[in-house]
């Protein structure tokens, strides 16, 4: 399944923010997903031209179905048409699930940070939904946190579904809701001192965010003593 | 046939060796994102999900993070998919 192109079709699409929406694909043959994976997707237009992306998997668990959450990239040549031209019946191709190393799996043990920058909340919303579908004992063993930043409240992709399964701190850059405490700015080292687990031997660390974000916050997480080898980075390129 | 995972092809910016897991798929048939790889440059070992990654038409460049010589080179023709890896001293998986 991985190696190949499969046909997918648009079952669903959902507004996520002004500018990203959910988008559920059915895939015959697709199983097996881990939370962090991503697939290829590839589009053809009429005149044979073909343009391929990776998205992360927004969920897991429900085989043969592909959840992705696709922020639109204004001069973009592949997220525009997803956001706002896609529709229910379409077909596109699908390669994946993708990727074992920025992942997690219920059976993994140990306190885990998620660090999000904007859309790359994505696979770290996949990696919570999947510890709440787990169900209790898991979550006792495997606590997490999340780091969400974001432009303002407006931009939050699942605010209400995050903040009923994880302890979340948000950490807005533009524009705070009226009367929060913590002015808007880009994250820094006070708020991963106040607002994230410190570090230690077993815990885990993961940031998914746009190249810069990712750069700055694993350097801050250096600087603050976590062992390089305990935190794993994805990031995008302002995937377009 | 142009593939183009991310949006390094238009916008130029670095992805990392994550994106390579769908290219690299074709040929490997191991995930080798999450194996440790030795760039032959500078001797710097680390997981090719770590690699930066310039994603262009012609095809997928991975360059070792520390001292941006490339490791492996990743191109898809109509009859299949090529992967260079003289850069890359050894793989373990």
């Amino acid at each position: 399944m991985t190696e190949q192109w499969h046909v997918a079709q648009v079952v669903g699409t959902t507004p996520v923010t002004a500018s990203a929406r959910a988008v559920t694909l059915a895939v015959p043959g697709f199983a097996g997903a881990v939370a962090g994976q991503h697939v290829d997707v590839r589009l053809t237009a009429p005149d044979g031209y073909q343009a391929a992306r990776s998205y992360s998997l927004a969920a897991v668990g429900a085989d043969e179905r592909v959840e992705l959450a696709v922020d639109r990239v204004p001069d973009g040549e592949v997220s525009p048409y997803l956001v706002d031209e896609l529709r229910v019946g379409d077909r596109m191709e699908v390669r994946g699930p993708l990727g074992g190393w920025f992942v997690w799996r219920p059976e993994d043990v140990g306190p885990v940070q998620l660090v999000a920058g904007g859309s790359g909340i994505v696979p770290l919303a996949a990696m919570v939904r999947a510890r709440r579908d787990a169900g209790p004992e898991v979550a006792a063993r495997a606590p997490f946190r999340l780091l969400y930043s974001v432009r303002t409240p407006q931009d939050a992709f699942f605010a209400d579904e995050l903040e009923a399964a994880v302890d979340l701190t948000w950490a807005y850059t533009r524009r705070t809701p009226p009367g929060w405490p913590r002015p808007a700015r880009r994250l820094d080292a006070a708020d991963l001192a106040a607002s994230t687990f410190a570090p230690s031997d077993d815990l885990t660390v993961l940031v998914c965010g746009p190249t810069a974000f990712v750069e700055t916050v694993a350097g801050l997480l250096l600087e603050a003593g976590h062992d390089p080898a305990r935190v794993k980075t994805e990031r995008f390129g302002g995937a377009s | 046939m142009t593939e183009s995972p991310d949006g390094g092809a238009l916008d130029g910016n670095a992805l990392d060796g994550n994106a390579l897991a769908g290219p690299l798929a074709a040929v490997y048939a191991f995930d080798v994102t999450r194996a440790l790889a030795r760039c032959a440059h500078c001797g710097d070992v680390s997981v090719v999900a770590c690699a930066v990654v310039f994603v262009t038409a012609m095809g997928t460049v991975a360059r070792c993070r520390e001292c941006g010589e490339v490791l492996l080179v990743v191109v898809g023709t109509p009859t299949g998919t090529s992967v260079a890896a003289r850069g890359v001293a050894w793989v373990r998986a």
